[in-house]
């Protein structure tokens, strides 16, 4: 059957893939500044039904010209598409606007929370992604080996607990029942390093590992079983290259093309997961600003914590496209 | 006896009492198999689909696939037992002392490595050389053996910046690089076009006898192994049935299932008439005590069944050896050498007429102005590479493809792009068979339902449809048992069978059957013709019968049209055709078409 | 040779231990979640004793935080979060395999269209809008539905478009095109049946995930009223208390674990199943 014609459709496929490698990431970085808007767009929205701030921030007997001089000086009582408009224009130009509840830049509000999440999503990125590549390659070369059983057990475990209840029995664990060698909550003060407070940074961080590892290890295991059936590691075998040749030189380096786009899918997650992880373990980032913002309706907080994880998912993405077509020659001979 | 002694001593490869199993099961995948390959000399190893021939080559370099075990026998390779070694003795020799050519050099080329370390990788591993520069010199030569440029330039290239026949010499120079005692090559031009089919096996066979190499060729295409072998081993049902010089095993097969081989492989321009066979091989575990092909043989006796018939020795000069308890029976239907293909009076009735058609994708053209009719009764075979537009044309006229412009008209009506826009009665009238039998009916309905899909369509009633699907399994012979079976419990031929009954069912005026046996055993393939020649005489069906196999052509087609870069070249009677070609472009077609030469009797 | 038809996925699936297991694990859940009310001694917020007290007589497990009885609260607590997350997985499932289908038969415009369009709802940060939604709004069922169902739905609508391509490719496509069947019975008769297996794993693992999602908005304390009982939500309130009285957060996260950890065992069963099958295909 090889090399006999194929279905229309497969020709009709490289047609169509054959269409440029550039204009193809012309087109993925378009559509990610596409969808960034469509979101911009859907979060303000949101976010201005959230409720009227000003009543909340006044309290119920504030007199109407307060009332209204305050909707002035929070620009709320001009149109909306003016002032999604403005705002967007000020996100562009690094200005996303003053807080509702007392008027300071959110950068300076959310600027140092940010920071602090960015460290915690650094720290279980640093951990989950070698440790699942490893534990993915090394159950696919263990197939069915006691290795492979055990870890594919705890993965699918850990995969489908939610966090914050993965989250909680550490706690139990290793905070407060069982053993107290780390603190249940964090303690990092405002201006202060997200590493000054170092022990109030594992427990989460742990979590958000256990959270990603099972997906990426998943993703390596088959990927890397997929290669190690090719012909291409059985001809290696068969030229007598010893094992580690085999290994690190074409079996590798074709798994981890798959797996990049599970990984950057569970980096963009992450920006998301540390939402709920935060709170759990009163982390001092985004999430907690959040929960904060959100029942106050201080609406320029949210929209720029609703953009900040939007941009890492689509950037991650992008990058992982961009990662894949680098190590594929099939994608980047083409680039020349 | 000088000469065999003499020999002895050139002996590369010598395989005796292999035994090879299903590690779970312990079910033998072949067993009892002796080769012996001398040096300069190339072994064709033929046989079916899962007879176990890879399993053999693959053993050749002490390896064993997934969930397969070596259990015994020896595979001596100069003064070295390979079964053996350990795995670090196993490195060693693999890649220096035997070296192996795959099937798909798409796939066992790596995609992220250039071929210019691929080569190299071989030869650092095994220390060839005294330096890196005497290394590299090595690969410019090893490439300039096979015919390909050893300049930077190339080195640097991937694999999927060559072409199949480029990449499949890539292969050869990796085999070649360390300059093996034996080199297994495992069906290496299966994936070509005849004429790089051509130059790979010429370059194969300069090589080998050039540099003294034993070659072990698999393949399961005798002509190619006709042309190409010193000695033949035969194979069914994992063991070696019958094995001797090329010009014995051609002339003079004894084993009834060779002569049923030989019976089978078409013909360019003989007058014999291709003759199939209907059954399977028993898969490992399901094998008989005695003879497996006594299932399907016509001179099977009780002697046959009770155990496994020895080995004789019928040659008279050199070795000739059979695992027949009837060696040199004739059976019946082999033997038929008809005057020629029965031929239907040709209605001078136009069924289907291509008039000025172009057809492409998305803008580029792969048919450009084709035109030709096919009459009532009347089979056209349309012959050319892969490539070169004829699938792209058989599924315009099938409704599949819509991109294409001119006019085709059907018994006087002209026809819709597609088929959905096409009135029912003419969908029904022209029917389709595809090439691949295992993606072409659905796998979770029974063969049944598949065939009665066409009646319910066009409203017969279901009482009704399920006689006539019954009606249509027995005229493919397989009987009306066969309509509760699902798809993963038939063979390919039979797969094929039901393909053919649902085209049918729906008496059709045109049938196009696309490369329908390219997926086929010879065999089953020669049975397959055998069947859609004769339903094509008693239906009075007009064929449009698409094949890159020219000598099928001889068996089925009344004219041939040779298609080239989405031309018709050359069109006119099959016989006239292939006798006496008339188009520069259909002679170098049938010159590089490998074909069985006539072994003289002796 | 028989002529059964090839058992299901499901059904092969049945065979595995692990997938035993799982549907153990989840009929133990739904049955507590169903039967719970019933049989639970106090009413969710009635009071029993002192607060945050481990050894209240007439309780198995101690107070919660407000001094009601954890046993009580952990039986009335399954309930909401179970029918939501079936609901909206199945609606998630329906639009998505729907999508997923059309995309891949359709290819061309429609198929990029429908695909870029599940991008964009992907790229959402979904938890945040789901919590300025429910803020808004209120913690209302219909909304969290319909918001778990959109988390869903692309994601499904992936799977499936994945596992059609494929699928669209063989020939008895083409076989069934060139008789005219029409798109709705191609799509319905010819594809659908030869993509349960991949839809099967991933409507199990998507439940698995809705019941984190709820159970998680329920944890961060939006998806219900306040005190109401809700394993997500006790999980939250009674967090502070752990050192004292463990049980209060312990009893409803063994409750999210064992039910997510079980839908998610039986997703791994199918899915060894359909790889298995996958394997043994004769195709070439
Ligand atoms: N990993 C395996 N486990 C069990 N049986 C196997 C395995 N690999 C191959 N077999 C069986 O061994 C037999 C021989 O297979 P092999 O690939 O050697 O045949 P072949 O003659 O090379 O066929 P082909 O012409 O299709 O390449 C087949 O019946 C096959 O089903
Ligand atoms: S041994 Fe008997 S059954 Fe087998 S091939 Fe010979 S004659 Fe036929
Ligand atoms: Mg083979």
């Amino acid at each position: 059957m090889v090399g006999a014609p194929r279905g229309a459709l497969a020709i009709i496929g490289v047609v169509r893939t054959s269409m440029g490698i550039f204009k193809l990431i012309v087109r993925r970085v378009l559509l990610g500044v596409f969808t960034l808007l469509v979101v911009s767009f859907a979060v303000f929205a949101l976010t201005n039904l959230l409720g009227d701030p000003v009543q909340r921030l006044l309290g119920r007997g504030a007199l109407p010209e307060v009332v209204k001089a305050k909707r002035a000086e929070l620009g709320l009582d001009r149109p909306f598409f003016t002032r999604y408009f403005e705002w967007l224009k000020g996100m562009l130009t690094g200005d996303p606007g003053n807080s509702f509840s007392n008027g300071d830049a959110v950068m300076d509000i959310v600027g140092d929370r940010i920071k602090n999440s960015l460290f915690l999503m650094f720290v279980a990125s640093m951990v989950s992604i070698p440790l699942s590549l490893f534990i993915g390659a090394r159950a696919a070369l263990r197939r069915d080996k006691s290795f492979d059983r055990v870890t594919s057990n705890q993965m699918l475990i850990f995969a489908a607990m939610p966090e914050f209840v993965v989250g909680a029995f550490l706690t139990v664990l290793l905070a407060t029942n069982v053993w107290h060698v780390f603190p249940a909550t964090s303690r990092i003060r405002p201006g202060e390093a997200p590493w000054s407070d170092w022990k109030g940074v594992i427990l989460p961080a742990i979590t958000l590992t256990l959270a990603v590892t099972p997906h990426v290890s998943r993703t390596m295991r088959a990927a890397m079983i997929e290669v190690l059936e090719s012909d291409y590691v059985e001809m290696a075998r068969l030229k007598g290259l010893p094992e580690r040749a085999v290994l690190w030189r074409h079996a590798f380096p074709n798994a981890v093309g798959p797996t990049l786009q599970v990984i950057a899918l569970n980096i963009a997650y992450l920006a998301g997961g540390v939402v709920v992880v935060e709170s759990l373990f009163n982390y001092r980032g985004i999430g907690i600003a959040l929960r904060d913002a959100i029942p106050v309706a201080n609406a320029p907080i949210v929209q720029f914590i609703a953009m900040f994880i939007a941009t890492i998912y689509v950037v991650c993405n992008l990058l992982a496209d961009l990662g894949a077509i680098l190590v594929t020659p099939r994608l980047r001979t083409r680039l020349q | 006896m000088s000469g065999t002694m003499q020999s002895r001593e050139n002996v590369a490869l010598e395989i005796r009492g292999l035994r090879i199993d299903v590690a779970e099961s312990g079910a033998d995948i072949v067993d009892e198999v002796d080769l012996t390959i001398r040096r300069g000399e190339v072994l064709g190893l033929v046989g079916e689909s899962g007879s176990g021939k890879t399993t053999i080559g693959l053993a050749v370099l002490g390896h064993a696939r997934r969930g397969v075990a070596i259990h015994g026998g020896t595979v001596r390779i100069g003064d070295r037992d390979l079964n053996g070694l350990d795995a670090k003795e196993l490195r060693s020799v693999r890649g220096k002392l035997v070296s192996y050519v795959p099937q798909d050099p798409g796939t066992a080329l790596n995609p992220a490595l250039r071929i210019g370390k691929q080569i190299m990788e071989v030869l650092e591993t095994h220390g060839f050389g005294a330096n890196q520069a005497e290394r590299e010199a090595r690969v410019v030569e090893v490439l300039s053996e096979v015919m390909l440029p050893g300049v930077p330039e190339f080195l640097r290239r991937y694999p999927h910046q060559l072409s199949g026949g480029q990449q499949q010499r890539v292969g050869l120079a990796m085999a070649f690089a360390c300059r093996p005692a034996v080199i297994v090559l495992d069906e290496p031009t299966t994936g070509l076009d005849v004429s790089t089919q051509t130059h790979v096996l010429q370059t194969i066979r300069d090589l080998a006898a050039r540099h003294g190499v034993a070659a072990l060729y698999v393949t399961h295409d005798l002509a190619v192994v006709a042309t190409l072998a010193d000695q033949v081993a035969v194979m069914y049902a994992g063991r070696v049935v019958e094995q001797g010089s090329t010009a014995d095993i051609f002339a003079n097969p004894a084993h009834p299932y060779t002569r049923y081989l030989v019976a089978a492989a078409p013909e360019m321009d003989g007058d014999r008439q291709m003759v199939g066979l209907v059954g399977r091989a028993p898969s490992p575990g399901k094998r008989p005590v005695g003879c497996a092909f006594a299932l399907r043989c016509e001179l099977a006796t009780e002697e046959c069944v009770a155990e496994f018939p020895a080995v004789t020795d019928v040659g008279t000069d050199r070795p000739h050896q059979v695992r027949c308890v009837h060696a040199f029976g004739v059976p019946d239907r082999t033997a038929l050498r008809v005057a020629s293909t029965a031929r239907v009076a040709r209605e001078s009735e136009v069924a289907l007429s291509i008039r000025h058609v172009d057809a492409g994708y998305s803008g580029t053209n792969v048919v450009h102005d084709v035109s030709f009719d096919i009459q009532r009764g009347e089979c056209v075979a349309l012959v050319g590479e892969s490539g070169s537009g004829k699938s792209t044309l058989s599924r315009s006229i099938g409704g599949l493809h819509r991109e294409w412009t001119g006019e085709i008209v059907l018994d006087g009506t002209p026809l819709e792009k597609s088929s959905r826009n096409r009135p029912v009665a003419q969908r029904l009238s022209i029917q389709y068979v595809f090439q691949n039998p295992y993606s072409s009916l659905h796998p979770r309905r029974p063969v049944a339902e598949s065939i009665a899909r066409p009646l319910a369509i066009a409203g017969v009633d279901a009482r009704e449809a399920a006689i006539e699907v019954d009606r249509m399994l027995e005229r493919v012979s397989l009987g009306s048992a066969y309509g509760s079976r699902y798809p993963d419990q038939l063979s390919g031929g039979e797969r094929q069978r039901v393909a053919i009954a649902r085209a049918l069912v729906s008496k059709p005026h045109m049938l196009i059957c696309d490369e329908v046996t390219s997926a086929l055993d010879v065999l089953v393939q020669a049975a397959i013709i055998e069947l859609l020649v004769d339903l094509q005489r008693d239906l009075g069906l007009a064929m449009l019968f698409v094949t890159h196999n020219l000598p099928l052509v001889r068996s089925i087609a009344q004219r041939v049209a040779v298609m080239s870069d989405g031309k018709i070249v050359e069109l006119g009677d099959t016989a006239q055709t292939l006798r006496h070609p008339q188009e520069e472009y259909t002679k170098r077609l049938l010159a590089d078409t490998p074909v069985i030469p006539t072994f003289s009797n002796d | 040779m028989s002529a059964e038809k090839p058992a299901g996925v499901w059904r092969s699936s049945l065979r595995l231990w692990r997938t035993r297991i799982g549907i153990a694990l989840v009929l133990l859940l739904v049955g507590v979640a169903i039967v719970g009310p019933w049989v639970a001694k106090f009413s969710p917020s009635e009071f029993a004793g002192t607060p945050n007290t481990r050894h209240v007589p007439g309780t198995w497990l101690g107070t919660d935080y407000l001094g009601q009885d954890v046993v009580s609260r952990f039986l009335h607590g399954g309930r909401s979060i179970l029918w939501m997350a079936s609901v909206s997985t199945l609606l998630g499932f329906v639009f998505g395999a729907a999508i997923g289908l059309v995309a891949a038969y359709n290819r061309g415009r429609l198929d990029d269209v429908l695909m870029r369009g599940m991008d964009i709802l992907l790229a959402f940060p979904q938890l945040l809008l789901a919590l300025v939604a429910l803020t808004t709004i209120g913690p209302e069922p219909w909304l969290i539905i319909t918001i778990v169902a959109f988390t869903t739905m692309p994601r499904i609508a992936r799977i499936t478009r994945g596992a059609t391509v494929p699928v669209v490719e063989r020939d008895f496509i083409g076989a069934a095109e060139a008789l005219g069947e029409s798109r709705f019975r191609i799509i319905t008769k010819e594809l659908l049946p030869n993509v349960t297996g991949p839809l099967l794993v991933e409507a199990n693992l998507r439940l698995t995930y809705s019941i984190a999602t709820i159970a998680g908005l329920g944890f961060l304390g939006f998806a219900t009223e306040v005190n109401a009982a809700d394993w997500g939500q006790m999980v939250q309130e009674n967090r502070t208390a752990l050192t004292v009285a463990p049980w209060g957060t312990l009893l409803p996260a063994f409750a999210i674990a064992l039910l997510t950890v079980g839908t998610g065992l039986i997703a791994d069963g199918v899915s060894r199943t359909v790889a298995g099958v996958d394997r043994g295909r004769p195709d070439a």
